[in-house]
C-alpha cells in the first residue's frame, strides 16, 4: 500500500469520511472510487437522453384526446372526436383490416419457412449452408427502396400489384431474415442430443422435431413470429408502391396523409398502434418468463 | 466379413449420410425460393434495366449521368452528410446512456432499458409523426420556448435538415445503444478494479481499460446505424419538407412521377453497392457477423 499514489490516499479518506457522514452522494458509485456526486453529470445526462427517447414516443397519446383541430399539449378540452373520426372513416377502417390481414398472413407464411430453413441449415452441416444463410438474409441488407421498385416492376408483369397475395409475399421476404436469425439463435442454444435420443428410441425425424425440439425452441419461434408481425405491420415503402386504393395498408395511408397535412386523426391511430405493439411485447415478455421458469 | 465387403458397407453408409444431409438441406428450399423470386430476381432485373439508356440502347448513360450531373452528386453528398451526422449524434447520445445503463443494478437496468425498447418497438411512422407535431412551427417546442421567453420568433425545426436529423437520431438511437449495451455488459468490471489498484485514477482507468473494451460494440452500432441511414426514406420524406433529398427519395420520385426505371435502378444499384461496401469494410475490420448474431448454419 506504500506505493499507492498520493491522490489515491486522498480519495480513500474522502471515501471513509463519506461513509461516516452517511451521504449517498459521497459514496463511491462503483468499486472504482468515483463518488455519486462526481457522477451526477452522467445521471443528469442519461436522464435527459431517456426523456428524449420516451417523451416524443408517448406525447401523441394525450394529444390524441384533444378537442381542438390544432394539436396542443396539454389539450385545453378533451374529447374522443378523433377516435370517432377514425372509426367512422371507411378508408381508415379498410386500411386497418388490410394491415391486420397482411400481417397475420405474413406470420403464417414466414414462421414455418424460417423454422424449416433454420433447422435445415443447422442440422445438415453442409459447407453450402453458410452461403444459403447469406442468401436468406439479403432482404435485410438490400435498401428497402430498391426492393420496393424491383417488386413493383416484377409485379406489374406478374399482375400481382394491388393484391393481398403480392403484399403478403413481399412482406414475408422482408420479415424472413429477422425471423430466421432469431430461430437460428434458439436452435444453437438447444441441445440437439435430445432429438437424437428420441430418434434412437424409434421416433421419426419429423415426430422427434415436433414432440421434442419444437416445444423447447418455441420461445424463439414465437419471438420470430412476433417480429414478422411487426415488420409487416410497420412496413411503408414497399406497400407505397405495390398497393393502391382499397388495398392500402394503414401505415401507407398514414404516410400519405402526413405528407399533406397534420390530421389529428393520425394521433388517435398512433395511440392505437402504440397500444397494440405494447400489448404484443408484454404478452411475449410474460410468455418468455413462464417459459424460462419451466425449463 | 471381408475387408472388401466392409468397404462397400462404409461407402453405402457415407452415401446414406450424404443423402440425408441433402434431404435436410432441402428444408431451406422454400425460404430460398421466396427470397430468389421476390428479392434477388427483381433486383437483378433492375440491374439489367439500369444498363439501358432512355432510347433503349445498352449503355452506361444512367451511371455516367450520376457523376456528370451536379444534382445527382448533391443527392449523394446529402445522403452521406445526413447519415454521418445522424451517426455522430447517436454516438454522442448513445455512449453515455449505454454506459449509465450498463452499471445500474439489474432491476433498475431493466427499467432503464424500457426507455430504449419502447421507442424501438414503436412504429417508425408514429415516431416521425410525433416529431412533426413536436417540432413544427406551432409545435410544442416552439410553443413552450416562446412562452418561457427563450426565443421570440418560432424556430425552424421541422421541414428541414434540423428536423430530419433530430427525428433520425431518435429513430436510430436504439440501434446503437442495444449492441453497445451488450458489449459493455460483457466487460468484467474487475478490470476496472485492477486498474484502480495499479494506480489509475477513474478517468484514466476509463480511457485505457473500459473504452477500448467497449469499442467493438460501439463500432457494431455505428455500422448498423450508418447503413440503415443510407437507405432511409420515411423520416427525411416527412420531416425534411422537401429540402433534404436522400437517394431513396430521389428513386421514389423517379419511379412514381416519371416512371423512369432505368435511372432509378442505377441510383438503387449504386446505393446497394455503397451499402455493401460499408458492410464489407466493417466485416473485414471487425468480423461483424459475430455481432449480427450470425447464425451461419452448419457449424454448431
Amino acid at each position: 500500500m506504500n506505493t499507492a499514489p498520493r491522490y489515491m490516499a486522498g480519495r480513500m479518506s474522502g471515501r471513509i469520511s463519506g461513509r461516516f457522514s452517511g451521504s449517498w452522494l459521497s459514496r463511491p458509485a462503483s468499486d472504482t472510487q468515483v463518488t455519486h456526486r462526481g457522477r451526477l453529470w452522467l445521471y443528469a445526462l442519461a436522464a435527459l437522453i431517456m426523456i428524449f427517447l420516451v417523451v416524443p414516443t408517448l406525447i401523441v397519446i394525450p394529444m390524441s384526446f384533444s378537442g381542438s383541430q390544432y394539436l396542443e399539449f396539454p389539450p385545453r378540452d378533451w374529447s374522443m372526436r378523433w377516435y370517432d373520426n377514425y372509426l367512422q372513416t371507411s378508408e381508415w377502417m379498410t386500411a386497418t383490416w388490410v394491415s391486420i390481414k397482411a400481417a397475420v398472413l405474413t406470420v403464417l407464411v414466414v414462421t414455418p419457412l424460417a423454422t424449416m430453413a433454420a433447422y435445415g441449415l443447422y442440422v445438415s452441416q453442409l459447407k453450402a449452408a453458410r452461403y444459403v444463410f447469406i442468401l436468406l438474409i439479403t432482404p435485410m441488407m438490400v435498401p428497402v427502396i430498391l426492393i420496393a421498385i424491383g417488386v413493383f416492376f416484377a409485379y406489374t408483369r406478374l399482375r400481382l400489384n394491388n393484391t393481398m397475395l403480392g403484399l403478403v409475399l413481399a412482406h414475408s421476404a422482408l420479415a424472413l431474415p429477422l425471423c430466421l436469425i432469431v430461430i437460428s439463435a434458439g436452435l444453437k442454444s438447444y441441445d440437439m442430443n435430445q432429438e437424437r435420443v428420441a430418434r434412437s428410441l424409434g421416433a421419426s425425424r419429423l415426430r422427434a422435431f415436433m414432440v421434442i425440439t419444437l416445444p423447447q425452441i418455441r420461445f424463439s419461434v414465437i419471438t420470430g413470429a412476433l417480429l414478422a408481425f411487426i415488420v409487416s405491420f410497420d412496413e411503408v415503402i414497399v406497400a407505397l408502391f405495390i398497393t393502391g386504393s382499397g388495398m392500402s395498408t394503414i401505415t401507407r395511408s398514414m404516410f400519405l396523409a402526413l405528407r399533406d397535412q397534420i390530421d389529428p386523426t393520425i394521433a388517435a391511430i398512433s395511440t392505437i398502434l402504440i397500444l397494440i405493439t405494447t400489448a404484443a411485447l408484454v404478452a411475449a415478455q410474460i410468455f418468455g418468463r413462464t417459459a424460462q421458469k419451466k425449463s | 466379413m471381408t475387408a472388401a465387403a466392409m468397404d462397400i458397407n462404409a461407402a453405402a453408409l457415407r452415401r446414406d449420410e450424404r443423402r440425408e444431409k441433402l434431404a435436410l438441406f432441402s428444408l431451406c428450399a422454400p425460404a430460398s425460393l421466396l427470397v430468389l423470386v421476390i428479392i434477388v430476381a427483381p433486383v437483378g432485373w433492375l440491374f439489367w434495366l439500369s444498363l439501358f439508356n432512355d432510347a433503349g440502347v445498352m449503355s452506361l448513360d444512367n451511371y455516367t449521368r450520376m457523376f456528370e450531373s451536379k444534382s445527382y452528386t448533391r443527392i449523394f453528398i446529402t445522403t452521406f452528410q445526413v447519415s454521418f451526422l445522424t451517426t455522430a449524434l447517436c454516438v454522442l447520445l448513445g455512449y453515455p446512456l449505454a454506459y449509465f445503463l450498463a452499471q445500474l443494478p439489474r432491476r433498475w437496468a431493466a427499467l432503464g432499458m424500457l426507455a430504449v425498447l419502447l421507442p424501438f418497438w414503436t412504429s417508425l411512422l408514429v415516431r416521425t409523426y410525433a416529431w412533426l407535431v413536436v417540432l413544427q412551427r406551432k409545435g410544442l417546442v416552439n410553443q413552450w420556448g416562446m412562452e418561457l421567453g427563450l426565443w421570440e420568433a418560432p424556430l425552424r425545426l421541422a421541414h428541414n435538415l434540423n428536423g430530419t436529423l433530430i427525428g433520425m437520431a431518435h429513430i436510430m438511437l436504439p440501434f446503437l445503444v442495444l449492441p453497445l449495451y451488450g458489449a459493455m455488459k460483457a466487460i468484467d468490471f474487475d478490470y476496472m478494479k485492477a486498474a484502480a489498484n495499479l494506480g489509475a485514477n477513474p478517468v484514466s482507468a476509463f480511457r485505457h481499460v473500459f473504452l477500448p473494451l467497449s469499442l467493438p460494440g460501439l463500432f457494431a452500432g455505428i455500422i448498423i446505424v450508418f447503413v440503415l441511414c443510407l437507405g432511409f426514406f420515411v423520416t427525411p420524406a416527412v420531416l425534411g419538407g422537401g429540402k433534404v433529398i436522400m437517394v431513396s427519395m430521389k428513386i421514389e420520385t423517379l419511379v412514381d412521377l416519371f416512371f423512369n426505371f432505368g435511372t432509378a435502378s442505377a441510383l438503387g444499384v449504386v446505393l446497394l453497392g455503397l451499402t455493401l461496401l460499408v458492410l464489407f469494410a466493417a466485416h473485414k475490420l471487425l468480423q461483424l457477423d459475430r455481432v449480427l448474431g450470425g447464425g451461419h448454419g452448419g457449424n454448431p
